[in-house]
């Protein structure tokens, strides 16, 4: 099971640098003519959705009944940090090729990459503390930490309304999704507790 | 005959040539690859970036266009931007709001017959039918900056003719200030009218000192050949010193008024898109920079050029003009 979960979330990573040879080699690929915008979207995406199912998890094991499924959560939410590296990495390397200047005052300047580079350096005290010597060692407060989720999911979706031109769609639906998600956290349920989510 | 249709065994031939030619271009950058270090590598896989294949790349549904007159006047010798490139990578919301979705559906578009009607004031209105339109004067090719206001652009070889010797022949009257352009609406035809994204029709305008501007284009084709659907069939403006969501696609309507029109994406989000548009790196969009931009086959970003370059044409007519306020 674990195994296979690793080969689904490494697919789009996988697609991408598959993609990336084809266009490397000149043939036909699916990055259109902007590749690094394409890059940058598609990353992005994948980011948020791998936050989005990690947040999932919690609800689902009641919903589903199948409690199991909390030993994957880790594995998720440290996909959702490996995406939102390479969405960082096009970001920096490819789309600014590390010119820091303008790459520090866009972050300064544009409240959208604001949000997203806060979700992004948010984001690394968890991925950082969630090995099992850290969750150990930081005891009641590693999960006090990583409610940091909280505001982390949030600010990407903000992140990502604001990067849109015109066509709110997708951002529209994650952000329903991520209502779904905390909502459900904050409805009572009789007859469960959730400390230990 | 101004749209001389080839038989399509004419195509193949073009496919032979630019194959080779494709062939070539590899050979060059897989040598440059291998000389190169790891930096090196880098740029190469930027310029393996599907827009800087070969400029005469494979084009299937071209149509090529006859007695094009090549003056050079105001043409860029810069590296024109692929085919491919540029007949796949396109913004026509009509047909969706994804890049490739124009390529993909706007086949689905009827360009012939095709009318545009004429209005407003102006000595000759009317419904014309899109060759009467273009037959009396002679096409022209212009090799121009293309620069969209997502901060990418590309060079592009159109043909067309001069707005103003259309203008000039339907003689507005006095009271037009300003030419008023809509797309077809056609939720059977354009798919993407089926969403809300943009008010329909698409609109656009110009000033009447800029629709006059010899740089101002109304283009029926690109590359020698009529423009495929999914970059505005039959009939388009060009303007090449503004953002390039200026250039209206597929034009059904042109109308003289005398009040300045407001462009769709000045109605959708005014503090973001002007009736100007002109490009001008010190403006920035309020979401991103204006001040750099990534021509479509290159690694690297450039620097954006006042008015995309032109200003020695176009920079007179906004002499004392607050770009900041009127971007």
């Amino acid at each position: 099971m674990r195994i296979f979960l690793h080969i689904l979330a490494m697919s789009p990573a996988l697609w991408l640098m598959w993609q990336g040879w084809l266009l490397y080699d000149f043939q036909d690929n699916m990055l259109t003519a902007n590749p690094i915008k394409y890059i940058h979207h598609y990353t992005g995406e994948w980011a948020i959705r791998f936050i989005l199912i990690g947040l999932a998890i919690s609800p689902l094991r009641h919903i589903i009944k199948w409690p199991h499924i909390i030993k994957y959560r880790r594995m998720i939410g440290l996909y959702g940090f490996f995406y939102v590296m390479l969405h960082l990495v096009n970001f920096v390397a490819l789309d600014y090729y590390f010119d820091w200047a303008i790459i520090l005052k866009e972050i300064i300047k544009r409240p959208a990459i604001t949000f997203g580079m806060a979700a992004a350096v948010l984001l690394l005290p968890l991925a950082l503390t969630s090995t099992r010597g850290w969750i150990r060692r930081l005891g009641k407060n590693w999960r006090r930490l990583h409610r940091v989720i909280y505001v982390i999911a949030p600010l990407a979706v903000i992140h990502n309304f604001m990067m849109v031109k015109a066509d709110i769609l997708v951002p529209l639906i994650h952000l329903i999704i991520l209502i779904l998600l905390l909502g459900y956290r904050l409805a009572p349920k009789p007859g469960f507790s959730y400390t230990r989510a | 005959m101004l749209f001389k249709f080839l038989k399509s065994s004419d195509v193949k031939t073009r496919e032979i040539t630019s194959e080779k030619t494709y062939r070539g271009r590899r050979t060059f950058l897989q040598d440059s690859v291998k000389i190169g270090a790891a930096a090196a590598s880098l740029a190469a896989f930027g310029g393996g970036l599907i827009g800087a294949s070969p400029a005469r790349a494979a084009r299937v549904d071209g149509r090529k266009l006859e007695n094009i007159t090549r003056s050079g006047l105001y043409d860029t010798d810069e590296r024109q931007t692929s085919y491919k490139a540029v007949t796949s990578y396109n913004n026509f919301y009509e047909f969706g709001t994804g890049k490739d979705d124009p390529a993909r559906y706007a086949h689905r578009m009827k360009v012939r017959p095709w009318t545009v009607r004429v209005d407003g004031h102006v000595d000759h209105p009317g419904d014309y039918d899109l060759d009467d339109l273009i037959r009396p004067h002679a096409l022209q090719e212009r090799i121009y900056r293309m620069r969209c206001v997502e901060a990418w652009s590309m060079v592009i070889p159109w043909v067309g003719i001069p707005l103003s010797d259309i203008i000039k022949r339907l003689s507005p009257t006095a009271k037009a200030k300003y030419i008023r352009f809509e797309t077809l609406v056609d939720k059977k035809q354009m798919p993407g009218q089926s969403r809300g994204t943009i008010k329909w029709p698409y609109t656009e305008g110009l000033r009447m000192d800029e629709a006059m501007n010899p740089l101002t284009l109304m283009a029926v084709g690109l590359y020698g050949e009529t423009l495929p659907n999914q970059n505005g069939a039959p009939l388009r403006l060009v303007v090449p010193w503004k953002y390039g969501f200026k250039g209206i696609k597929s034009i059904v309507r042109i109308s003289f008024v005398s009040k300045r029109p407001n462009n769709s994406w000045r109605q959708l989000a005014a503090h973001e898109y002007g009736f100007y548009a002109n490009v001008n790196p010190a403006v920035d969009h309020p979401r991103w920079t204006q001040a750099n931009e990534r021509r479509i086959g290159e690694f690297r970003r450039r620097d954006t050029l006042m008015f995309n370059g032109y200003g020695d044409e176009v920079a007179h007519m906004y002499a004392g003009m607050n770009l900041k306020k009127y971007y």
